[in-house]
């Protein structure tokens, strides 16, 4: 069996310095609760950043790849994306 | 740090150091600036870096640069679900000088690269954002940064921010990217002995060999997968449009390993160790989504430029000499005291005349095509599969047979004309 299957256990092998404050907004929650029955963004974040909780998205910004993918498929342009502060964010060692 | 430099580039990836070496180099006062801890920490790559463009910029560089292994044999697999049809090419004359491309891991070799700009004389700053280009009377005469009193200034600014582009997008040069404008990648590192790399990809120490998987690797949405060979780890990964993810509604650390166990790439990777995941956004809208690259003291050069050759997973070349060529640029509006746009607008010119804008061209309308008509990777992959097992099994049947056989699979006379004009499509926009 391979390694590293979950999406849980890969984010392990990554590194992060999250800062204490999100670098991603949902900037009106009401759309995500109304107007949005795929929730895409919980399917193609590729770090499982966005999470639905019942009424509510949860947004785990600690785990992100900045990548943009959010920014970008949100059919409603509904997140607001910034880089994390300077230094702060993931860290890759390698690839 | 004065306040006020000839120059101050954005992003130390290949496009801004390359250009931060250029200008530092020819005597250029240049601050690169990175966001991340040190260059390399936020940027991903399947890992191949092409020699010549590197060596435009600096000779022999593969005499001390931090590379992983020259590639000798590339392969190109057209995979179903329990078979592939694959077709490779390998060449000795690759494997020693001048030598073609290499794999990298970008972390440690884009490290190394700023170090040589910094050696030039370019001053580095790491983990600063840089979050708006100052404007002042319709022209970017600095850059705000998230650093108390972060405001600098330069006569020309170079935006080397990667796909994501904020910069640019600020400045109104290109709209908010559409997801069939950008490839999502997702990728791990996978640590393994390096004689059993040298076995399995059938290698002598210093060789490398890549592998580009299409078809079932993406479950027949457009895409690539990817395997490439490193010192003693592999690069494995998957990108797809994200328009493709949104559409087939895919994880895409699924189809990630989704490949990884797929039973025609399984055994190369077995018994390895995860040691790093990653994703990122690879710009693939190609020429039609190539942003306005030069304005009045500013200029676009990279992946912020969607400067990426998809057909031919061709960027970080262009990122390379599209930073050359800023740079050239910058060197001769200095000389003349003049960044306005007619000036700097010089390097769209060079950037069009080089091989990124006639490659580009070339493949100008191929993304869209294969998109908008999905049976290549569908049906015509496994069409292929099929044809080639029934061609090669040895089961008494006459070769005549066999070839009637794999003309009846391609379906009715209607099927078999659609088959011929997307086969003519397909020619018309790759050639």
């Amino acid at each position: 069996m391979m390694k590293a299957q979950t999406i849980e256990e890969k984010q392990y092998l990554v590194r992060f310095n999250a800062d204490t404050k999100s670098h991603l907004h949902v900037l009106d929650p009401n759309i995500c609760l109304t107007k949005c029955p795929d929730k895409i963004c919980t399917i193609f974040c590729p770090a499982s950043v966005y999470k639905w909780e019942e009424v509510r998205m949860h947004v785990g910004y600690e785990g992100c790849h900045e990548c943009g993918s959010c920014r970008i498929g949100c059919p409603y342009e509904n997140i607001q994306w910034e880089y994390p502060r300077g230094g702060y964010g993931i860290v890759f060692r390698l690839g | 740090m004065p306040e006020k430099f000839d120059c101050i580039v954005v992003g130390a990836g290949p496009a801004g150091t390359a250009c931060a070496y250029e200008l530092a180099k020819a005597g250029v006062n240049v601050l690169l600036l990175e966001r991340g801890e040190y260059p390399g920490a936020k940027n991903v790559m399947g890992g191949v870096l092409y020699r010549k463009m590197m060596e435009d910029i600096i000779p022999e560089f593969y005499k001390e640069a931090p590379l992983e292994r020259p590639i000798v044999e590339q392969r190109f697999m057209m995979m179903d679900k329990e078979s592939a049809v694959t077709f490779s090419y390998k060449g000795l004359e690759w494997g020693r000088e001048p030598y073609n491309n290499f794999t990298v891991l970008r972390a440690k070799f884009d490290q190394w690269f700023a170090e040589k700009a910094v050696e030039q004389g370019a001053l580095l700053v790491c983990e600063t954002v840089a979050v708006e280009c100052i404007v002042e009377n319709g022209r970017v005469v600095g850059v705000r940064t998230d650093r108390p009193d972060g405001d600098i200034y330069a006569d020309v600014v170079v935006l080397a921010d990667g796909v994501n582009s904020l910069l640019a997008k600020q400045l109104g040069f290109h709209r908010e990217w559409r997801p069939d404008e950008v490839a999502l990648a997702t990728m791990e590192i996978l640590k393994l002995d390096k004689n059993i790399i040298e076995d399995r990809f059938n290698l002598e120490p210093n060789q490398g060999c890549t592998i580009e998987i299409f078809g079932d690797a993406t479950k027949g949405i457009l895409g690539t997968g990817f395997l490439y060979t490193n010192k003693d780890t592999l690069s494995i990964g998957v990108g797809t449009l994200l328009s493709g993810l949104i559409k087939h509604k895919i994880k895409p650390y699924e189809l990630l390993e989704y490949v990884k166990n797929h039973p025609m790439i399984r055994p190369y990777i077995q018994g390895s160790e995860p040691v790093e995941y990653l994703a990122h956004l690879i710009p693939e809208g190609g020429y039609h989504s190539i942003p306005k690259v030069a304005g009045n003291g500013v200029l676009v050069v990279g992946d912020a430029a969607q400067l990426v050759n998809a057909i031919h997973r061709e960027g970080s070349n262009m990122a390379m000499t599209s930073g050359r060529l800023a740079a050239e640029t910058i060197i001769m509006a200095k000389a003349q005291n003049d960044f306005s746009e007619s000036m700097l607008d010089q390097y769209r010119m060079k950037l069009m005349e080089s091989f990124i804008g006639q490659d580009l061209k070339k493949y100008k309308d191929a993304t869209h095509h294969f998109e908008t008509f999905p049976q290549y990777f569908e049906q015509y992959i496994p069409m292929l599969n099929r044809a080639a097992s029934q061609m090669f099994t040895v089961d008494g049947a006459s070769k005549w047979e066999k070839q009637k056989k794999i003309w009846r699979d391609l379906g009715s006379t209607k099927q078999k004309f659609k088959l011929a004009r997307d086969m003519m499509k397909a020619w018309k926009v790759m050639k």
